[in-house]
């Protein structure tokens, strides 16, 4: 095995970064070793060929949930009290870890292929789905197709969490930043948009970005991507533009309305593929109904329809998302110490002339 | 059963067990959802490391042919797509989860003023003595 | 109509799954009010049609999704025991809605209603999908959707405790959700399939190969699985999070999830022990009932209402209540007989519709003293007598008086214990029994017996009755006339009991 090294470096560096989180009592270091955790698992994953989950690991948990711990951080508390060493915490720790130790004793060997796992349905996949759908990406056949079941409960995982985010966050006090204060000046960490080079590069990229996530959104058929990689990207061109430009600024291209409905839109859409095949007199989701004489045509259009729907109500989710946390008011500032580094800002960035930006250490 | 063939999962087995330390011991709101994160991360890493097989190469087809006539190379090792499948959906679940878990952090800190577990048990603690009276 | 009634399985949870997504569109909140009531009305017409459905047929109804046959794709299931619970929860549900947004917090009031009832419809259609699902990772999707929407919906409690509460089982919950997963992806590597029957079946055979050793992986599996259920069941020691999360929820909340979610997840339990791993091998080699899931039971029944007895307001009460009902049903599974499933079930139906109501009765004394404080009941028997006694009568359901559903239930109950010989357990499910008496005793004497204040005002809150009265009439009805419960309960339970049968050869042909 030729990768063996370069895997025990990764999960070398992968138990540091996971047991320094644990210790680091400054919790904006701590977020963004969680963010490089999550890299990290995602160079880990394409070393184990699971590329496609390489890629969603990548855009989630390395970008948007990074940029929405750091959006918390801003309305909280950057660094955290003691805690006392919990024994019980210890204890069930140990406990869980052992029991899983044990359970490993009558697991196949790595990569064996052999495992009980690796016959059963994943052969039927690997050896079928050409013939009965006919898409190069495995991954994308069973995902939409084959388990597309589970793929439309995914996509309202999503959509209830835009949902129960937008119930929390989003006050009549504080719709989108639109009544939010204005925060004085002095008081303000550097804004990311008074950073030149940072607003050069993010505009050149821009376009690109939004041109790739139409890339991945077409490409999941033939390899890595689909709708939920190419919604995540898509959000991220609108939160680096939030970020650099400031928030309001992006509601001018995507108003909240537009985004609402855009989120109930993607699940309305693969619902409707599914109960559309009910009309075509097959049961829910079998595309296979909408052309019988070609049953791989079918499965073609309802795969790229229920894509085209997750990546809809993905892309609207997170940008809701980023929206309702960075528009929240900030309850109030922080005391922090002399010298200490401040996060920079992610929240929504009053429309003020900027007249002293100074470097928040201040 | 040896080292060598079976460490991978013993090193997954650490990380999860990182993170579940973190949620478990930890006071602060903030960190038990950076824990929860690693704890779902690593969990994705178990399922990934059973979807591998030796010398597999990623679940798409090597193609052999040109245009319309191509057709997939089945004798190729390929990896065990369902895994894979299984755990995009954790993913999802997972970041579904930790945006909710922020969302409800802002708030307790918007109406405790803190995210500590044991200042917000004993605000609560006061709070209830105080209406008992 | 017959073509639409075939589709009936994947309806139940469309129904309400694809009304979230339109009432999120519609932004009106009367509008979204009648159409999230009128979908969770469909959505029970559905559940009793399932469950007629299923009793017409020996073998339980499948329906592939996609068009793909088991094991290839995901299949839905209704047997008789699940077509059972589906029929509860929707039908709880819809009368839930009734109850509104009372109890909620002031930005749902203010424009967001509709958001409000689209997360309360996805926490049904996330709960129903877990019940009829045979797919061992659609359950994990499924619980996913109703956890995610529960958090949400708790969190709209009007203290600000609701957010900690919330978070508090947003922890824990998201812990036994993974463990779950934990649970399945091992379970998943042994057998090499995730269909519930067909994993079923190889489970067995795997068991059969070695019966006197144990795959430790297997086993492993089992463990995670029960302890991450266990968590979302709140089963003692790991209840932690409900008294916060009932106690602070909004009433209509309160109400839905103490009548269906525990009730779900329990259904869960009975399919992971009975069905998964075997009945046979779980109760017998592995002694799981009599070993662990007893004693836990035994523990929580009382340690569950003995500290209902202490609790300052009525939801803190019928939350710790809850705890030690819990017990009951466990207990009722640990005997691991036909007969204890079949008394789990009645339990289920049976602490459902009473803990529902009660909790519908809870909002109107609410909306009526302005608050659920006991110390704040005086009186309430002269001031708000049809809610007084429809209190009276849910409590004497709780402890299982003759003529209610609890006594049916836990009647049940005793005699799946006689049944298999654990008489001193019966008499502990008598004795536990008495201490439902005192904390039920305990409101009826401030209720009763104290002086009402001189000049309170009430408000009725007739409507929130509305739903109290059918469910607590549902409750004494099924108590007087037991008999086809019973039989379907007793029908359901030997079905599960079935051996798992292998599912036909994945169909060959094409390349390989």
């Amino acid at each position: 095995m030729t990768e063996l090294p370069l895997e025990a470096v990764l999960f070398v560096f992968l138990l540091v970064v996971g047991i320094v989180v644990g210790r680091l009592r400054n919790l904006f270091g701590a977020a963004m070793l969680t963010g490089i955790f999550s890299f990290l698992s995602a160079g880990l994953f394409t070393l184990l060929t699971a590329v496609d989950v390489a890629f969603t690991e990548a855009a989630v948990g390395a970008g948007i949930s990074t940029v929405l711990f750091l959006a918390t951080l801003a309305l909280t508390d950057d660094t955290e009290r003691e805690s006392e060493r919990s024994w019980l915490a210890i204890g069930v720790v140990s406990l869980t870890g052992l029991a899983l130790f044990f359970g490993t004793f009558d697991m196949p060997a790595f990569g064996d292929p052999d495992a009980p796992i690796h016959h059963g349905v994943g052969r039927h996949y690997l050896m079928h789905s050409w013939d009965e759908i006919g898409l190069p990406n495995v991954v994308t056949s069973v995902l939409a197709s084959y388990r597309g079941y589970d793929t439309f409960g995914e996509l309202a995982v999503v959509f209830t969490a835009g949902i129960g985010v937008l119930l929390l966050l989003r006050s009549k006090a504080a719709v989108m930043g639109a009544k939010a204060k204005p925060i004085p000046v002095r008081s303000r960490a550097p804004y990311v948009r008074e950073m030149p080079i940072v607003r050069a590069v993010a505009k050149v990229m821009l376009p690109f970005i939004l041109l790739f996530a139409l890339y991945v959104q077409a490409h999941g058929d033939f390899g890595p991507g689909g709708g939920f990689q190419a919604g995540v990207v898509f959000a991220a061109a609108f939160i680096l533009y939030g970020l650099v430009w400031g928030p309001r600024a992006v509601q001018g291209i995507a108003p909240e309305r537009m985004l609402e409905g855009g989120m109930a839109f993607g699940v309305l859409l693969y619902g409707g593929v599914g109960v559309a095949a009910l009309f075509a007199g097959g049961t829910f989701l079998d595309y296979s109904a909408f052309t019988p004489e070609h049953p791989s045509h079918g499965q073609h259009w309802g795969i790229f329809l229920v894509e085209l729907g997750v990546g809809i109500t993905v892309s609207a989710v997170m940008v809701v998302i980023y929206f309702v946390f960075t528009a929240r008011p900030r309850p109030r500032l922080p005391k922090r110490k002399k010298g200490a580094l401040a996060p920079p800002r992610l929240t929504a960035v009053p429309e003020l002339p900027v007249e002293t930006p100074k470097e928040g250490s201040s | 059963m040896t080292l060598a063939t079976h460490w991978h999962y013993w090193v997954v087995i650490a990380l999860m067990m990182t993170g579940l330390h973190i949620v478990i011991a930890r006071r602060n709101y903030v960190k038990k959802l950076m824990g929860l994160s690693i704890f779902q991360v690593s969990v994705i890493m178990l399922y990934v490391t059973m979807g591998k097989v030796a010398g597999g190469t990623a679940p798409v087809y090597v193609m052999e042919g040109e245009g319309h006539d191509a057709v997939p190379n089945l004798d190729v090792v390929y990896s065990n797509p369902v895994p894979h499948v299984l755990m995009l959906t954790a993913i999802v679940v997972g970041i579904a989860t930790m945006a909710l878990g922020l969302a409800l952090v802002v708030r307790i800190k918007e109406s405790y003023g803190t995210v500590e577990d044991d200042v917000v048990i004993e605000k609560d603690r006061a709070e209830e003595e105080s209406l008992e009276s | 109509m017959s073509g639409l009634k075939a589709h009936f399985p994947v309806l139940l949870v469309v129904v309400p799954l694809l009304t979230a997504p339109l009432l999120a569109l519609i932004r009106q909140k009367q509008v979204a009010r009648a159409l999230a009531l009128l979908s969770a009305l469909a959505t029970a017409v559905i559940g009793w049609g399932l469950v007629i459905a299923a009793r017409e047929q020996v073998e339980p109804l499948s329906y592939h999704l996609g068009g793909w046959p088991p094991p290839i794709g995901i299949e839905y299931v209704v047997s008789q025991a699940s077509a059972f619970v589906v029929a509860i929860v929707s039908s709880i549900a819809a009368l839930g809605l009734l109850l509104g947004t009372r109890e909620t917090r002031k930005e749902v009031t203010e424009g967001q209603q509709h958001l409000y009832y689209a997360a309360y419809l996805l926490c049904l259609a996330g709960l129903l999908g877990m019940a009829i699902t045979g797919d061992a990772f659609n359950v994990f999707v499924f619980l996913e959707i109703s956890s995610l929407s529960t958090y949400s919906l708790v969190a709209m409690g009007n203290r600000r405790r609701a957010f900690s509460a919330a978070f508090n089982y947003l922890i824990l919950g998201t812990i036994g959700g993974t463990f779950v997963l934990i649970g399945i992806g091992l379970l998943y590597q042994v057998t090499g399939t995730l269909n519930v029957q067909d994993i079923a079946h190889r489970v067995q055979e795997l068991e059969d190969v070695a019966p006197d050793s144990h795959n430790l992986t297997l086993l492993v599996a089992f463990v995670f699985m029960i302890v991450g259920l266990g968590l979302k069941l709140a089963v003692f020691p790991l209840h932690q999070w409900l008294p916060g999360a009932y106690a602070e929820a909004p009433a209509a909340v309160s109400a839905f999830l103490a009548g269906t979610a525990t009730k779900v997840i329990y259904f869960q339990l009975l399919r992971t022990t009975v069905v998964f791993f075997g009945a046979a091998h779980v109760f017998g080699a592995l002694r799981f009932g009599t070993h662990v899931l007893m004693p836990l039971s035994i523990a929580g029944m009382f340690i569950g209402s003995i500290a209902a007895i202490y609790q300052p307001t009525l939801k803190r009460m019928l939350a710790y209540s809850s705890v030690g009902q819990v017990g009951y049903l466990t207990l009722a599974l640990s005997f691991g007989t036909e007969a204890g499933v079949q008394a789990g079930l009645l339990h289920l139906g049976a602490h459902a519709v009473t803990k529902a109501g009660l909790f519908c009765v809870v909002a109107a004394i609410v909306a009526g003293v302005g608050s659920n404080r006991i110390q704040r009941l005086n009186g309430l028997g002269k001031r708000m007598p049809i809610v007084a006694f429809a209190f009276v009568l849910g409590g004497v359901g709780l402890i299982g008086v003759p003529g209610t559903s609890g006594f049916v239930s836990k009647w049940a109950l005793l005699q799946a214990a006689f049944a298999s010989e654990h008489y001193l357990v019966a008499g502990l499910v008598l004795l536990s029994s008495l201490v439902a008496v005192v904390y039920v005793w305990r409101i009826v004497e401030v209720m009763y017996f104290q002086a009402p204040p001189v000049d309170e005002k009430t408000t009725h809150d007739n409507l929130a009755m509305v739903p109290a009265l059918i469910l607590l009439g549902a409750s004494v009805l099924f108590g007087l006339f037991p008999d086809q419960v019973v039989e379907l309960a007793a029908d359901a339970a030997h079905q599960l009991f079935l051996e798992p049968g292998s599912l036909p050869p994945l169909p060959t042909g094409g390349h390989g």
